[in-house]
């Protein structure tokens, strides 16, 4: 999910899907309903419009689901910090699970961060 | 207890769903072999249904009871079909008059389902969906009857499954002519349609409609519509095995059958752009009746 980002990490994401990431070598697919989600992934640096609707649209994704922050912009809002039209950073907002930092982080760090969670995740948390 | 037993697990609901995961399986990876990719590990779709179970059920603001009840709907009727034609295929004298109809029926309740479902969501999106798989009924319901009239008068009017069955194997299959083969190949478009594969997926089109009919579902409800549509993935091949390529039905004949129609419909799914409804309905009404 774009929060006001730049575009660039959302690029990389598109790229996860591509024949040479290929993430569907894990069972992961790209979702067009957020009721069918396991895990959102969040970019961008979080601006002031785009805050209720991201929590809206957690609200609406069936538990449990985790959450990613994916860039350094959503993980410390980067260098839009105290600008005007930011607000707070995401892990005020939502119960992060992982963050991947990198502007932006390349496909291999999303995969391996992402395999790294889930790995944790079968251990029991 | 034979009765249940023959629901319940060989030729019904355990034995077809996990066939159909199976074949979800292959559905999967050949899509993502035609595409350079590598594809999901086989229990993939096994997988998704169990972490479904687990997962919260969200039921919309304004949905009505039968938002819940419809996908049970659907898979019951998939059951029943997957069960009788096992029974038939494994002894066609047990068949009962007039079943063929009967499936034909059946055949069509779970696209109900999915728009009973997808209407009492509340969702603008998912009504979008359920009226374009209404007209896709529409469409492809009747080129299917038309098909499945061509098998009955070429097996002399029988509207049984094991007297069709008979019939092919002391005459040869029903492939084997002119008018079956034709009938045959639009059997495999309605095919398409039925299983909403691309072309004829509009209903769910996910970059449109965001999934359409099943947008609003998560859970146990979500997981049984996947489990329908993979019983759907194993049913209809076979029945339409049974139509027209009834002649062979040991394991072997039956299994490579099946594996070569399935590769053939993702195939045709792989290598089709999505119609838009109307240009569908279009195709679905002439093209097959040329």
């Amino acid at each position: 999910m774009s929060n006001g980002s730049c575009n660039n990490c959302d690029i990389e994401i598109c790229d996860l899907f591509t024949p040479r990431f290929d993430v569907e070598r894990f069972g992961i697919q790209l979702i067009g309903s957020v009721r069918h989600a396991d895990l959102l992934l969040i970019t961008g640096a979080m601006n002031k419009k785009s805050i209720p609707r991201m929590k809206k649209i957690y609200e609406q994704a069936a538990k449990p689901c985790l959450v990613v922050a994916c860039g350094t912009c959503a993980c410390s809002q980067h260098m839009f910090r105290d600008s005007y039209n930011v607000g707070e950073p995401l892990d005020k907002i939502l119960p992060v699970d992982l963050y991947i930092p990198g502007c932006p982080p390349k496909p291999e760090a999303i995969i391996s961060g992402i395999l790294k969670l889930v790995s944790k995740i079968k251990k029991g948390k | 207890m034979k009765l249940l037993f023959d629901y319940l697990v060989f030729p019904g609901f355990l034995f077809s769903a996990v066939i159909g995961l199976l074949a979800g399986w292959i559905d999967r990876k050949v899509s993502a072999r035609l595409q350079w990719r590598v594809g999901p590990p086989w229990h993939q779709n096994f997988t998704d249904i169990f972490k479904l179970l687990a997962k919260e059920v969200i039921v919309p603001q304004g949905a009505r009871f039968t938002f819940l009840l419809s996908p049970y709907l659907g898979l019951i009727s998939a059951v029943f079909v997957a069960a009788n034609l096992g029974r038939f295929i494994i002894s066609p004298l047990e068949s009962f008059s007039a079943d063929l109809i009967v499936i034909l029926y059946l055949l069509v309740i779970p696209a109900i389902a999915l728009i009973i479902g997808a209407s009492s969501s509340a969702n603008p999106l998912a009504s979008v969906g359920a009226s374009r798989e209404m007209k896709l009924i529409l469409a492809y319901e009747l080129p299917l009857i038309l098909v499945v009239i061509t098998v009955v008068i070429k097996s002399q009017g029988a509207l049984q499954i094991g007297q069709i069955l008979i019939q092919q194997v002391t005459l040869g299959s029903n492939i084997f002519s002119l008018s079956g083969t034709l009938a045959f190949l639009t059997a495999l478009l309605c095919m398409q349609a039925k299983l909403g594969l691309a072309p004829f997926e509009v209903s769910e089109a996910e970059q449109e409609i965001m999934g359409g009919v099943l947008i609003e579902y998560s859970g146990l409800p979500l997981a049984v519509f996947k489990l329908t549509k993979a019983i759907m993935l194993y049913v209809m091949p076979v029945f339409l095995i049974v139509l027209f390529l009834g002649k062979d039905l040991s394991p072997l004949f039956l299994i490579t059958k099946y594996l070569i129609l399935l590769v053939l419909i993702i195939l045709i799914k792989n290598t089709n752009p999505r119609l838009r409804i109307d240009q569908a309905l279009k195709f679905l009404w002439r093209k097959p009746k040329l």
